[in-house]
């Protein structure tokens, strides 16, 4: 579907809030610093927004956090798909802007949960009641936690293609090496594979080191059309395609396959709405929760043959110069994770794009890809960004 | 054996393994388990099988009837949970989450008993045992067929 002339969905700026501890915000206020951010680097005010897109875990939180924000606007989108939420939000904002509906939509992320719940997000419930509604009971009976689902995928990877953990934790090395040139990310201390697969185990085969961190923070974009754009100081990024898709929700029973994620219905889509190939991709920012979640993605977004994931991601292959480079920011692995981490994905595509990757740059990098992982392995949502009009 | 005894430093009692409220579409399924059976839905058009349940067939949308399973089963996939801070579950650490492909097909989650975790292997036979939580539900565990000494040996890791 092409859009009318001039109203091509661009992404015309960015921003992260501080990160990763945030104890003297309010997690309204990491929305507020993200918007004043992101407005600020597309030339833009509150007073051009007319649409706004974010997402939390109450129901009409989109609305709640306009109201703190002292926005009126005629769209707006809470989509909760859990960590690719923010992929689908400003995939529906492309849509709006090249619908006519709106001109500008602001979309917004901001958490507190480090301060707020410390350290125990993944590791608790299990319980059943509470956070199990409906059918969401018959696998939250046995003890089992946000982490020992994405061990259970681990496992089986392992058992059909042979995948070890020293490859899971060569993307967690990765990540650690990218996030030793970011001077905000939560962790920057250089690790090995062996420190990784020497950690404790929280949930077989997974160690502590294949789990990403525990963070404050948050972020904001702002979509708007190209022919808005043309007005603004900065260079627009290209939103060339983009796809969703899901298989299950919290009953990791209910998913067709352990090693088969939603990427692999969403991300053949959009690369094919954008008109490229997995081979056109200069960096990637893949949603990290786990190491495993990147395998699973470089997989089945097509960077390699299904079971190759594990020899992908080995010796420096999702470094700068490698296979495919990969979370420059150093992710959700050391850099920061604050729950829904969709949002840096973005930010981080569109920063390479326009050439503002620091240290982790990726030379003349043209096309990048984001795609977030939510829930249990059960969503799957892709951007294709470009730095030039298709 | 899945450790059930409570952590040393916690003189509180110990926290029952929590129960599920049935609904309509499960409570044939958790009174089944109450009585120590374990059933599964069959279409009575297409008659594919299928768990959890639910209103209707998977495959053809067609109306679905209550079977008994025979219980056995294999491991799909597994973990050994090492940290957990939700009660009751923290006072049995280490132990066995799993999903099990049931000889009929569908594929349940369940703890795996009866066995030491690091002994649980993926294509492990299993059969289901049951534990009733509350006076209207039952829940289906799953212990190796031949003993302790059974994982040892069936499918690689």
């Amino acid at each position: 579907m092409t859009p009318p002339r001039g109203r091509r969905a661009v992404i015309a700026g960015v921003a992260t809030s501080d990160y990763p501890h945030l104890p003297h915000l309010s997690e309204h206020a990491v929305h507020g610093q993200s918007a004043d951010r992101a407005l600020a680097d597309a030339g833009l005010t509150f007073a051009d927004v007319d649409g706004f897109a974010t997402t939390g875990f109450f129901p009409m939180y989109a609305t709640g956090v306009a109201e703190y924000l002292g926005l009126h606007p005629i769209y707006f989108d809470e989509t909760n798909s859990g960590g690719s939420s923010f992929e689908v939000l400003v995939e529906h904002a492309a849509y709006a802007v090249e619908s006519g509906a709106v001109d500008v939509v602001l979309v917004t992320y901001g958490s507190v949960q480090l301060s707020q719940m410390g350290r125990r997000l993944g590791t608790g419930g299990g319980g059943g009641g509470g956070f199990a509604p409906g059918p969401a009971i018959y696998d939250a009976l046995w003890g089992n936690t946000l982490v020992g689902n994405y061990a259970m995928a681990a496992r089986r990877h392992m058992h059909e293609f042979g995948t070890t953990p020293e490859q899971l934790a060569a993307v967690a090395v990765t990540m650690r090496h990218h996030a030793a040139t970011n001077p905000q990310a939560q962790e920057r201390e250089p690790i090995t594979v062996e420190d990784v697969v020497s950690s404790r185990l929280v949930a077989d085969p997974l160690h502590k080191l294949d789990c990403c961190v525990i963070s404050d923070g948050g972020g904001a974009c702002v979509v708007t059309t190209e022919e808005r754009a043309a007005d603004l100081p900065g260079d627009p990024v290209y939103i060339l395609g983009a796809a969703h898709a899901t298989t299950h929700h919290l009953n990791l029973s209910a998913m067709p396959s352990l090693t088969v994620s939603p990427a692999a219905q969403c991300g053949p889509v959009a690369f094919a709405r954008a008109g490229i190939t997995p081979a056109d991709v200069d960096v990637a920012q893949l949603y990290d929760s786990f190491t495993i979640t990147v395998v699973l993605t470089v997989e089945d977004l097509g960077f390699c043959a299904k079971g190759e994931g594990g020899a992908f991601v080995e010796n420096g292959g999702l470094e700068i110069g490698g296979r495919l480079p990969t979370n420059t920011d150093g992710g959700g692995l050391s850099a920061c994770h604050p729950g829904m981490r969709g949002m840096f994905l973005i930010v981080e595509a569109v920063r390479q794009l326009r050439g503002e990757g620091g240290a982790t740059q990726v030379p003349g990098a043209r096309i990048a890809v984001a795609h977030g992982t939510g829930g249990m392995l059960s969503t799957g949502a892709t951007l294709v960004l470009g730095r030039e009009a298709p | 054996m899945t450790d059930r005894t409570p952590n040393a430093t916690d003189e509180r009692p110990p926290k029952p393994r929590p129960a599920p409220t049935p609904d309509a579409d499960s409570a044939p399924y958790w009174s089944a388990a109450r009585e120590g059976r374990l059933v599964v839905q069959r279409c009575t058009n297409c008659g594919a099988r299928q768990l959890y349940p639910r209103d209707r067939c998977l495959v053809c949308r067609g109306p679905v009837e209550w079977v008994e399973a025979t219980g056995r089963g294999t491991v799909y996939s597994f973990t050994v949970i090492r940290q957990n801070y939700s009660r009751p579950f923290r006072d049995w650490i280490p132990y066995v989450v799993a999903l099990v492909d049931l000889e009929e097909g569908p594929r349940v989650m369940t703890n795996i008993v009866g066995c030491e975790p690091d002994d649980v292997r993926i294509g492990m036979p299993v059969r289901a045992q049951f534990e009733a939580v509350s006076d209207e539900a039952g829940i289906a565990l799953f212990a190796p067929v031949s003993g302790a000494d059974s994982g040892a040996d069936s499918g690689a890791d």
